[in-house]
Formats: C-alpha cells, sequence, structure tokens
C-alpha cells in the first residue's frame, strides 16, 4: 500500500476512535471562529450596507479599500493583533495574548471586510431599486440600512459563509496571537500544521477531514436554509 | 400646513441636454382625480417624480399652498408602477409605510391589518409579498401609501398590465382613497379609465400641458391638436414620422 493510502486509512481509523483530544481541538475551533464570525456579522454586515446606502465624500475610495482588504494577509493581521496585545502594546494589560480572545480579535479583524464587502455590494443592488420608495416613505438613513438588510438577509447567508470559510481555514494570524498551545489555543489548522512538521501526518489529515467535513456540513445547512426561505419569501 | 392648491410654473427638467420637461404649468385644487395622459415619452412620469421631489427640476417652480411653499413638509406619496415588495409577508410589507412614524410595533400592525381589510388582502396578511399577483401587488402599493394618509397621492399606471379585474379592483381603491380626502394625480395610458376615474384630464405632450380640462370636454371638444390626434390613436405615429 502507499504512504498516501496508508496515511488516509490510518487517518480514518483516528477519526472512528476521535479522541478526546482531538475533539477539543475542534470545539476550540468551533469556538474561535463561530465567535468571530458572529462579530464580523453584527460589524461588517451594517457596514457595508452602510456604505451601500450612505451618500458621504470619499465612498468609492472607501469601498475600494474594503475591497482590496477581502486578500488581507493573515499574518500581517497576525503580527499587527500581536503588537497590539503584547505586554508593551496599547492593550497589553488585559493580558489576552495566547488567548481564546486574542485569536478571536484576529480572526474577526480577518473576516470584518470580506463579509462587508460583499454585504456593500448585495445591498447596493437592492438599494438602487429601492431607493426612491423608501425616499418616499420619509425612512431615515439608519432605517434604510435595517430594512435593505432584512430585505437582503437571504443573500447575506453567502458573506456569513465566506467568513466562516475564511475564518476556519485561517493558520497564520491564530499561529502568532494564539501561539498553538496544546490544551488552551491550539485549534484545527495550527494543529495540522504542528503535526505535519512533526511528521504525524495521520493526525494532520484526520484534522483536515474533519475540517472539510465541518466546513460543507455549515456550508449545506446554509443552502438549505437559503432555499427555504427563497421559496417561502420570493 | 396646507399644501393646496399646488402651482405649478414653467417647470424644466432637462438632463444631458435632453429636454423631458419644458415648461409645465399646472394648477391643482384639493380634491378630485386628475389622470394625466400623454404619449410615450411625453414626461408624464417624470412630472410625477419632480412633483414628488425625486427628480430635481432643471429651472421653473412649484408653490404648495396659499403660502407658496417650495416643497411640502410631509402629505405626498407616490405609488410606482411595480411597487416595492420586500422579502418578508404582506402584513410586514404594508406595515413598513408607518415604521418612520415611530409607532409602536403593535400599533403599527393593527393599523396595516384594518388596511388590509380594505384593499381586500386581509386573507393574504401571512404570505409572503412576492407571492402575489400583480393586481395584489398593486394594491399592497396602494395599501402602504394610504396608511400614511397622504393628501396628494401620485400614481404612476398601477393598472398597466393588469387584467381587467384586477384592474377594476385597483380603480375601487382609488376612488375609496379619493372619499378618504386624498388627492390623485394618476397617469395612465388607459382612455377608458381615464373617462371612468378621472375627474379632469391634464394631457402632455413633448414634455409641456397641452390642456388641463374636464373629462368630458377633453373627450368631447379636445382644443389641442395633439389631444385630438392621440383620442383618435394617431398621435405617435405622427409624431415619429415628423421626427419629434
Amino acid at each position: 500500500m502507499s504512504v498516501f493510502a496508508t496515511t488516509f486509512s490510518d487517518a480514518l481509523a483516528l477519526l472512528a476512535t476521535f479522541d478526546h483530544a482531538v475533539a477539543e481541538i475542534v470545539l476550540l475551533s468551533l469556538q474561535v471562529s463561530g465567535g468571530a464570525v458572529v462579530l464580523g456579522t453584527l460589524i461588517g454586515l451594517p457596514l457595508g450596507a452602510c456604505i451601500a446606502v450612505g451618500r458621504f465624500p470619499g465612498k468609492t475610495t472607501l469601498s475600494v479599500l474594503i475591497n482590496g482588504l477581502m486578500g488581507l494577509p493573515s499574518v500581517v493581521v497576525g503580527v499587527v493583533v500581536y503588537l497590539l496585545l503584547s505586554r508593551s502594546g496599547p492593550f497589553g494589560s488585559f493580558g489576552l495574548l495566547y488567548t481564546p480572545v486574542a485569536m478571536i480579535i484576529a480572526q474577526t479583524l480577518l473576516v470584518i471586510p470580506l463579509m462587508a464587502a460583499i454585504a456593500r455590494q448585495v445591498v447596493e443592488d437592492v438599494w438602487q431599486r429601492y431607493a426612491e420608495e423608501l425616499a418616499l416613505m420619509r425612512f431615515s438613513w439608519w432605517d434604510s440600512v435595517t430594512t435593505l438588510l432584512y430585505d437582503c438577509r437571504h443573500s447575506l447567508v453567502v458573506a456569513v459563509l465566506a467568513g466562516l470559510g475564511r475564518a476556519m481555514s485561517e493558520v497564520g494570524a491564530v499561529m502568532i496571537v494564539g501561539g498553538n498551545i496544546d490544551r488552551a489555543t491550539r485549534v484545527m489548522t495550527t494543529a495540522i500544521a504542528l503535526e505535519t512538521s512533526k511528521g504525524d501526518l495521520p493526525l494532520a489529515i484526520a484534522l483536515g477531514l474533519m475540517l472539510i467535513v465541518i466546513i460543507l456540513v455549515l456550508n449545506a445547512l446554509a443552502f438549505a436554509l437559503r432555499h427555504w426561505a427563497m421559496r417561502r419569501f420570493g | 400646513m396646507a399644501i393646496f392648491p399646488l402651482r405649478i410654473s414653467g417647470l424644466r427638467f432637462r438632463p444631458n441636454g435632453r429636454e423631458v420637461l419644458a415648461g409645465i404649468d399646472l394648477e391643482l385644487g384639493d380634491e378630485g382625480i386628475t389622470l394625466v395622459l400623454g404619449p410615450n415619452g411625453a414626461g408624464k412620469s417624470v412630472l410625477l417624480r419632480a412633483i414628488c421631489g425625486l427628480v430635481e427640476a432643471s429651472g421653473g417652480s412649484m408653490a404648495w399652498g396659499d403660502e407658496g411653499a417650495r416643497r411640502p413638509e410631509q402629505g405626498v406619496m407616490m405609488v410606482f408602477q411595480r411597487p416595492m415588495m420586500l422579502r418578508a409577508s404582506v402584513l410586514y410589507n404594508v406595515a413598513l409605510g408607518l415604521k418612520p412614524l415611530g409607532l409602536r410595533a403593535d400599533e403599527r400592525r393593527r393599523r396595516a391589518l384594518a388596511m388590509l381589510e380594505r384593499v381586500g388582502l386581509a386573507d393574504r396578511a401571512a404570505d409572503s409579498a412576492r407571492h402575489l399577483s400583480g393586481g395584489e401587488q398593486q394594491r399592497l402599493g396602494l395599501a402602504r401609501a394610504w396608511l400614511t394618509k397622504p393628501r396628494l397621492l401620485l400614481l404612476d399606471e398601477p393598472t398597466a398590465s393588469l387584467d381587467p379585474s384586477a384592474s377594476a379592483e385597483v380603480e375601487r381603491i382609488i376612488r375609496e382613497i379619493r372619499t378618504d380626502g386624498t388627492r390623485i394625480l394618476m397617469v395612465t395610458h388607459n382612455l377608458a379609465q381615464a373617462t371612468r376615474l378621472g375627474d379632469d384630464i391634464v394631457f402632455v405632450s413633448g414634455g409641456r400641458v397641452c390642456e388641463h380640462t374636464a373629462v368630458r370636454e377633453f373627450f368631447s371638444r379636445p382644443r389641442s391638436e395633439e389631444a385630438r390626434l392621440f383620442i383618435q390613436g394617431e398621435l405617435p405615429w405622427k409624431m415619429r414620422f415628423q421626427g419629434a
């Protein structure tokens, strides 16, 4: 049997046993990425909608900037957050470095531009169709933002999924600010990187498979929800 | 603040050098249904948009009420040919009109339900607005506008592409809105509808008001040549032939 096939069969055997350490890593990954996506949704979607609806100088520049930041390198975010949270940094006194909170902060900064850029595009398309009627009804700027976000909620699932995908697959930032500490800040991506460097390929593959399955299941759920909602509300 | 009479003088709208409104003169009193007729591209819809402030006129003036205010504080609403339908229930879409008023959610819901009764959509309150037929969507649009108790309601071809029974239902609601004290200015291409619904007619051609008369007079003795040709169904051909 080739090394490839052996590694995979060992990985599947590991998944079948699903030991406690692996479960902890998976759970922490979900907590960190889930927390980042929740924060990203609360900040990124309204931010994108505000840019879409607002009329202000520099709107085009801001839109280009947000689009550009979608490809922000995660290690750069990691270093910046590291500097901010390190003992000598402005937020050093909170003692957040090498904690899951630091990892959530870093991932949130990564997903906000992505979610905001998608939300801006989705909301802007609808805004162009509804702007006149909302203006006639004397909707305030904020009322327009909340109404459009509500109307686009099914399409914005794509933004949330994109954010989730980015957060769960990200390794550079969480490695820097989390430190990949066993049973403290080790998540699936950092564990995969570590096990690969140690040569424990079956565990790395097992974690990778689990990561893929989690992302696929969440995407399938979101797809089903969106499909149901589109049929229900048109 | 009273918004009538509305006096429009020399209203012009000239986007990118193309004259869409070429000096509209019009006066509207405080009651009745005025129908705006005219060929395609005459400037009818733009006139409605200019009145409600959606387009900024290039020239001329509008004076609202005896005080001659340049624009009304409130009380003007417009229903478009295809009203906005949010991905939500019929009830939500109607109650949306009350959102800026700062009313409590239960009060908005109560008023919206009462309005749905009046337009015959109460049994569809929980359905998705996007699943309504064209006629029902137009009734929803009217209900949303009516709920805000406008003094002037502008309607842009509300029965375009509706079948006769759906049109009749929309016309019934328009009459009720008028009876409720709302002044109506409505664009239509349907001459039979004009005779059924209108008190007076504003005939627009080439961005100008060619005549403003009572309905019966308009159809029996049109004053302008354009109106006469329009009633006979010949104006679009003549205009094209002349390159107008």
